[in-house]
């Protein structure tokens, strides 16, 4: 590699840098006063480029970028105005689930307004030349690029210092209580907040149109590489995310240039676990404050009742006799809800009694899957090995990965195991010879006396059943209490001494078991697998499982299951836009029933 | 001007507070004695807003304010000190000024951040520094500061010399004469008689979230060395 080209690749990181900047700048301001992970964020970010491409043949393309910027602020205060200002007191986690609602309706609004299909933006007028650098011809967009990257980070330092407004954003970043008793309205500061973090992630979408067609899939994408800078940078701090952002956009362009392209996938992933196990709170940021009261409020697991028990007994027997009364369609479903359950469940024990959040449970989901593929069709094992064994591919990938992120709480934590499954599954993706690559792997069938409907419909119901009456078993077992012990008071467990991290490890362990396990049975019943089974969306309908549910309930996530495989199923056939379905349906479901739907059967139940 | 009305407080289902009823005047301090967790800071907490509203009733200046967000009393003129002072570290003691500050109110004296240096007079040779790296003092000064920035008819103050060298108890004590003297509303809360008997022109006892006794302080002083 020459000077030369080193040089361009160092410019190429910059303009990348740049908008990446941009994105994470406003997500780290929003997460820093309103401690809302939006998860929207990449969403807005998309809706600023197809709104830029959608104007720029009115108004030209230098209207365009600052119009559909405004647009998408205008959007971010709506936003904020309806929804999100019912979520402040709410679980963060709930948060959440509203904000991945919003991924959902704001996708298939995309899909409606305009079409499937990628759109190309227009040139910046002007700007359309390149100049020489190094012998070399360098675009002089990138250079305007490059420059608004600083010029966007000196406005927002100014505002945030200088104006009083920018004060009141800092003292409220840090104990919003405080600013509250001295007469700081939130609702105004808090809109503002989204407001401007939307403007900037509109902004930066607009910008990107030159460089980049605009695309359907690039709200996911965005949003995991604006959760790696604002996570690398530190949590609030907008330095931070700069120089993470020229940090990753670096890394990224000279992997392109030295002939790494495949591994920019994970590389930036890989930069975050790193930097996290090395300074858990980001590069520039600050220990989070605790939050007060935490834990306090969590109610705690009861033990079911004696009729709570005879009602899930008899569910469970209704389900041994389902296949003498249906066939067909109804058993397939019940085969998807039973081994959907099983991985709720799992995520559920993780993120309830463990307490540890997690984005990327679908990796260990995904892991027995292709364990299960794998063995059979490359160690060619029976069938009946290889769905025993193919666990333990979840199980090695949780102690690894486990041990990390044991080390880290909170939002941190979740990110890591993001940062992981991200890695495993740009493994998967781009392993043409081994996993199959993009494509994935065929010819996963069960054994002969299995290949019948009922009979892995018997064999899902025995396992799934199985493995949820041991996590909920082991809930008020020893294990289970320390483990609840160490999620709601790490000090006084350490005290008392419970090992908090060795518990926190095994129960990371035993969650990945059971996913792994979820997984393992999908393969077969699907008889095929593609790496899809261990993607970002297939995390996040975990999570939308257990939420829906209710995290604070023990049988919730089955019932959450159950209703978003079933909504899934039988929207996703008649509507193109069965997304925003579900997403408005978490929406209400998130306003009108806050507990998730295992709170009603409590309430109901409970006196 | 601020009159509490058969106030009750709990976290979770544990109350903590029964039935209070006292009433603080302009122009006089009125001190809240208790041991520790007697409920004294649940009670100022309940009457800023900051634990959801249960029964009883609060009014500040004839208005209800038991129902409102903090933000909304705060405007109305009721400053809030807690006990922790709760600064905002990573702002400088300007800044931390300026998160207090409210627009002038009718009938209340108007504080800017030269007539407040002019009152603690430690807090105009650091202007900069960060809230983080003051001393327990400084912080309980700015504390006090922040709050008078927004010009207050009525302030609540939770303890404030828990804690500090007894030079600065002074300072304190002194600073809160001068804003009893221009006719503030202090509801004090304190555990520390001596403290307490410098300033204060009546008291309540509470004890076990109850109000055991109230009066002058010399009636209510002897009960309380019996509790």
């Amino acid at each position: 590699m020459t000077a030369a080209s080193v040089l361009l690749q160092f410019l190429n990181g910059l303009a990348s840098a740049s908008s990446l900047f941009l994105v994470a700048a406003g997500l780290s301001l929003i997460f820093g006063v309103t401690r809302i992970v939006n998860f929207a964020h990449g969403s807005l970010f998309m809706l600023g480029m197809y709104a830029a491409v959608a104007l720029a043949p009115y108004v030209g393309f230098w209207w365009s970028v600052p119009l559909a910027a405004l647009a998408v602020g205008a959007l971010g205060a709506v936003l904020e105005a309806l929804l999100l200002r019912r979520l402040y007191a709410a679980p963060e986690l709930l948060q959440l689930l509203a904000t991945f609602a919003l991924v959902l309706i704001i996708k298939d609004f995309a899909l409606w307004a305009w079409g499937p299909e990628d759109l190309l933006g227009p040139r910046a007028p002007g700007l359309e030349g390149a100049v020489a650098i190094a012998g070399s011809r360098f675009p002089e967009y990138d250079v305007f690029l490059i420059a608004c990257g600083p010029i966007v980070l000196a406005a927002l330092w100014q505002l945030l210092r200088r104006t009083r407004w920018g004060t009141l954003v800092r003292a409220a970043t840090q104990d919003r209580d405080m600013a509250n008793a001295l007469g700081v309205d939130q609702r105004h500061l808090f809109g503002s907040v989204f407001a401007l973090g939307a403007l900037l992630a509109g902004l930066g979408g607009a910008l990107q149109i030159p460089r980049e067609p605009a695309t359907l899939a690039i709200d996911l994408q965005v949003i995991s590489d604006a959760f790696v800078v604002v996570v690398v940078g530190g949590l609030g701090s907008i330095p931070g995310a700069f120089l993470a952002a020229l940090l990753i956009g670096e890394i990224k362009a000279f992997c392109i240039g030295l002939g790494f392209s495949e591994f920019t996938l994970a590389v930036e992933f890989v930069v975050m676990a790193i930097v996290l196990v090395l300074r858990p709170w980001g590069l520039l940021g600050q220990m989070p404050a605790p939050v007060r009261g935490a834990g306090a409020h969590e109610p705690a697991f009861a033990l079911p009742s004696r009729g709570a028990l005879q009602a899930l007994v008899a569910v469970a027997l209704a389900l041994c006799v389902v296949p003498l009364l249906s066939g067909g369609y109804t058993l397939v479903l019940l085969t998807d809800i039973l081994l959907f359950a099983l991985f709720a469940v799992s995520l559920h024990f993780l993120m309830g009694p463990g307490g540890m959040l997690s984005f990327g449970h679908a990796a260990y989901f995904g892991l027995g899957a292709y364990g299960a593929g794998l063995l059979l069709l490359k160690a060619e094992t029976s069938m009946g090995l290889a769905l025993l064994a193919a666990p333990l591919f979840a199980v090695f990938a949780a102690v690894v990965f486990g041990w990390f992120c044991v080390r880290l709480s909170g939002v941190y934590l979740a990110m890591l195991t993001l940062a992981f499954a991200q890695i495993t599954w740009s493994v998967v993706y781009q392993w043409d010879a081994f996993t199959g690559g993009s494509n994935g792997l065929i010819g996963i069938w069960p054994a002969g006396w299995l290949s019948g409907k009922t009979a892995y419909y018997y064999v899902t119901l025995a396992t799934s059943l199985a493995g949820i009456a041991a996590m909920w078993r082991v809930l008020y077992a020893p294990f289970g209490y320390a483990l609840r012990a160490g999620r709601d008071s790490p000090l006084r467990a350490d005290a008392i001494g419970i090992d908090v991290r060795a518990q926190q490890w095994a129960g990371f362990v035993f969650a990945g078991l059971f996913a792994g396990i979820a997984g393992a049975l999908y393969a077969f019943s699907k008889g095929s697998i593609s790496p899809e089974a261990l993607a970002v969306p297939r995390s996040v309908d975990g999570l939308v499982m257990v939420l829906l549910g209710g995290l604070h309930t023990l049988t919730g996530p089955v019932w959450g299951a159950a209703l978003f495989t079933w909504l899934q199923d039988s929207v996703a056939r008649g509507f193109d836009y069965w997304r925003a379905v579900i997403g408005a349906v978490i929406l209400l479901l998130v306003i009108a029933v806050p507990g998730g739907l295992g709170s009603i059967l409590r309430a109901r139940s409970s006196r | 001007m601020l009159e509490v009305r058969g106030l009750s407080a709990a976290y979770g289902k544990a109350q903590v507070l029964f039935e209070l009823d006292f009433v603080a005047h302009a122009g006089e301090v009125l001190a809240l004695l208790g041991r520790n967790g007697a409920g004294k800071s649940t009670a100022l907490k309940r009457i800023m807003g900051l634990l959801p509203p249960r029964t009883g009733e609060i009014r500040f200046g004839g208005a209800r304010i038991d129902a409102l967000p903090p933000f909304r009393i705060a405007r109305l003129g009721l400053g809030y000190v807690p006990e922790e002072r709760r600064i905002f570290t990573d702002l400088s003691v300007r800044e931390n000024l300026e998160v207090g500050r409210q627009p002038p109110r009718d009938g209340a004296a108007h504080w800017t951040p030269d007539r407040l240096f002019e009152l603690f007079p430690n807090l105009g040779r650091m202007q900069d520094r960060l809230g983080g790296r003051m001393s327990g003092g400084e912080q309980q000064m700015l504390a006090v500061a922040r709050t008078l920035m927004g010009n207050p008819r009525a302030i609540l103050l939770d303890e404030p010399a828990e804690g500090l060298a007894p030079i600065v108890v002074e300072q304190v004590a002194l600073a809160i004469r001068e804003l009893k003297a221009q006719g503030l509303c202090v509801l004090l809360c304190e555990q520390n008689l001596h403290f307490a008997r410098q300033l204060a022109d009546r008291a309540c006892l509470l004890e076990q979230g109850r109000i055991r006794a109230s009066g002058t302080l010399e009636a209510v002083e002897s009960l309380y060395a019996m509790v």
